[in-house]
């Protein structure tokens, strides 16, 4: 037993390899980044599993049901939006079930910190119909690790646990245990993992009868906490995830607080939730993202006799992250006195590309290259090159998931529109761009892919990428992209005139072509100085 | 006994390294803490915070709640004044005035600083002069963690201990120049 500080991504990260992890995979992304970080730092220490960043988040979790299959315990983990790109395999796993435990790590971002969306991946466990896990803070996020990969092995199903920024980004000391040994190899059954429709229709009717076990796994679980309180039965609350934490923040201290329901195992442990629901007459609903738990227990048309409160209802915001000082009024309590605000108009301080960054050379040569075009559109993709959004550059005009800058030019450029350009990194156009430009080679869709090879996945911290350098060249050229066609740059303030002539050019190409620009990212450079 | 603390300042400052000190130090001083921090898009140049909760008792939220900071400590003038909100009435801002000037509408240092002290505890360090004096201009995050140390209910010791283990690996000359920052820091809040 030992006291660690750990981030709670690596709360989780280290709670799988206590409990015997063989292999993980993930692709980078906030606020989930750190897990895989830790689990590879820990690889390279002990040497005894492996920790792989992957392609993507789909290859990510294929690789680790793979390892499932073989018997081993394993360990996936993204970003929410991560698991939009696993859903296939994420979804027929419920199917094939987990042979050797399976963790599926998938971090919320409430509130958008660094996110497109906030969709809440509680939907995804009852989708899917597995168990799933929601931590409060890290001792539980090392302990619901460990547990998780023995449910999953108890119920031959993957198992979700799903994070939220703040606690995948907060550090506390975590004590933890005596590591459990991993598994030895065990291959998988076929019958119940070649999913034709005849052995699909048997498992799928063999997960429906485990529902009610679940459900009583999760009466009976030691993370959900049922507190009855004698007094005034007026109001009980239930919260789940870090809004459990805020609430107890606003009633510590309390002679007399309220009756409460944790809730941290899904799906929903119903018998815990009628007792809570029969001892008050008011029920608030606490929980981080969508009203998840608040839908269930309210239905269509409510409980007779009983008031339901939450986000359906305007006690709490339905969109952004829940705070302390959110939830602090929807429980009555007046809020605390502080110091007025400064009375300065206070400038804001947004992000910005570092000084030096070579996405704002190229951003200033396509830019000029652009200019007179009035109806040119930049689709963009997501990496830091997205803040070319900002001023000064203003350069781009989408961004909306992996990958989708080149499938969107050239539906873009299909029905009319020129110029039609993609701005993609190396790492996102490995991730998803190179499929999309497969079906633009063999079309000669007329647009121009704008590819930024700085080496690495820059936004999230410096994660190695798969196509870089000549390897890139070589991966556009086979994916039939004409030779003459594929240009390479390098976005420095003395190449700007030439760069702005090869981009023109390549623009006046109705057909496709593909313009690389090759530098090193600065904030690599400078780790590789340091 | 507990302490909550809003460290302020912009990306690349060096607020996670005054975290990992602290932190360190309240692991060794047997206290409980969660700190939140911000990773990712924000931390490129933009205004960044972290909540840093010390306890010797229980602590629920990652987050402060307003009006519950018992220190502002900041890199930053202008990024001390964004989280005023956060702090008790009775609250100290631990700050450096020395602006960083990379956004277009700045406003006028002099406002800045006004407004800072206007708070009712205020330390104000010049933490360019006495990084620079302390042998790198890069040490002013652990310049202002100095200024702010007397004000901590963390041990000295503890601290120092971890600036040590921090910036040993670096060399001598880097380890020599923080904690000359940090007893500047130091210094200087006991005579402002």
């Amino acid at each position: 037993m030992s006291r660690q500080i750990l981030l709670g991504d690596e709360a989780v990260a280290l709670g799988a390899v206590h409990a015997g992890l063989s292999a993980a995979y993930s692709y980078p992304g906030t606020p989930a980044s750190e897990i895989l970080e830790h689990l590879v730092r820990l690889a390279a220490e002990t040497k005894a599993f492996t920790a792989v960043w992957s392609v993507n988040e789909k290859v990510a979790y294929e690789e680790a049901l793979g390892a499932s299959y073989a018997g081993k315990r394993a360990l996936v983990s993204f970003k929410h939006v991560g698991l939009n790109v696993a859903a296939d395999p994420f979804m027929n796993s419920a199917i094939t079930g987990a042979n050797g435990g399976l963790l599926v790590v998938s971090a919320d971002d409430p509130g958008m910190h660094s996110s497109q969306n906030e969709q809440d991946s509680r939907y995804y466990v009852q989708f899917a119909k597995i168990p799933g896990f929601e931590p409060s803070d890290h001792q539980e996020a090392y302990d619901m690790a460990r547990e998780a990969f023995d449910v999953s092995e108890r119920f031959g199903l993957p198992v979700l646990m799903r994070l939220v920024t703040r606690l995948s980004h907060s550090r506390s000391p975590v004590v933890t245990r005596e590591p459990r040994p991993q598994n030895g190899l065990k291959k998988g059954a076929a019958k119940d993992w070649i999913l034709l429709p005849g052995n699909a229709k048997r498992r799928f009717g063999q997960l429906l009868d485990r529902q009610s076990e679940m459900v009583r796994y999760g009466e009976s679980s030691r993370f959900n906490v049922l507190q009855l309180a004698d007094g005034d039965r007026k109001l009980g609350v239930i919260a789940s995830g870090v809004a459990y934490n805020y609430f107890r923040e606003a009633v510590a201290g309390d002679p007399a607080p309220p009756s409460f329901l944790k809730i941290s195992t899904y799906p929903l442990p119903t018998d815990l939730v009628r007792k809570l629901v029969g001892h008050v007459d008011t029920v608030l609903v606490l929980e981080d993202g969508y009203p998840f738990i608040e839908r269930e227990i309210q239905g269509l048309f409510g409980i007779p006799g009983k008031t339901v409160l939450g986000k359906l209802t305007g006690t709490l915001p339905a969109s952004g992250e829940l705070t302390p000082d959110i939830v602090r009024p929807a429980l009555g309590r007046p809020a605390l006195p502080a110091l007025p605000p400064s009375g300065l108009p206070l400038a804001g301080r947004p992000p910005q590309l570092c000084v030096g960054c070579p996405h704002a050379d190229t951003f200033k040569a396509l830019t000029k290259a652009l200019e007179g075009e009035a109806g040119s559109n930049v689709f963009s993709d997501i990496g830091c090159y997205t803040l070319g959004a900002l001023p000064p550059y203003n350069a781009i005009h989408s961004c909306v998931c992996m990958g989708a800058s080149i499938g969107m030019a050239r539906g873009a450029s299909d029905v009319g529109l020129h110029p039609a350009v993609s701005v993609i990194g190396d790492s996102t156009f490995a991730h998803s761009g190179i499929t999309p430009l497969l079906g633009a080679a063999r079309a000669d869709t007329d647009m121009t892919v704008i590819i930024l090879d700085n080496a690495t996945t820059a936004m999230t911290g410096g994660q190695p990428t798969y196509g870089s350098g000549e390897r890139l060249l070589r991966l556009i050229e086979g994916l039939g992209v004409p030779k003459e066609h594929l240009r390479t740059i390098e976005p420095l303030p003395k190449n700007h005139d030439q760069n702005v002539r090869i981009i023109k050019e390549e623009i006046a190409h109705r057909g496709l072509s593909v313009v690389v620009a090759v530098r090193e990212c600065v904030q690599e450079q400078r780790k590789k100085r340091s | 006994m507990k302490q909550d603390i809003i460290l302020a300042g912009v990306g690349g400052q060096g607020i996670l390294s005054i975290a990992y000190v602290i932190d360190n130090a309240a692991l060794a001083d047997g206290l409980f803490f969660k700190q939140a921090e911000v990773h990712g898009m924000a931390q490129r140049g933009g205004a960044v915070q972290s909540h840093m909760r010390l306890s010797d008792g229980a602590i629920w939220s990652d987050l402060i709640p307003k009006g519950q900071a018992d220190m502002i400590l900041s890199v930053e003038p202008l990024e001390a004044l964004r989280y005023l909100d956060y702090l008790r009435p009775d609250g100290i801002v631990v700050t450096s005035s020395t602006p960083y000037r990379n956004i277009p509408d700045y406003p006028e240092i002099d406002r800045v600083l006004e407004a800072v002290r206007r708070a009712p505890r205020t330390v104000v360090v010049d933490s360019e002069k006495l990084a620079k004096e302390a042998g790198t201009v890069k040490a002013q995050n652990i310049v202002l963690l100095g200024a702010a140390a007397s004000f901590l209910i963390l041990k000295e010791e503890s601290l120092l201990a971890t600036i040590d283990a921090l910036f040993r690996p670096r060399g001598p000359v880097v380890l020599e120049a923080n904690l000359k920052a940090f007893a500047l820091g130091r210094k200087a809040a006991l005579g402002s």
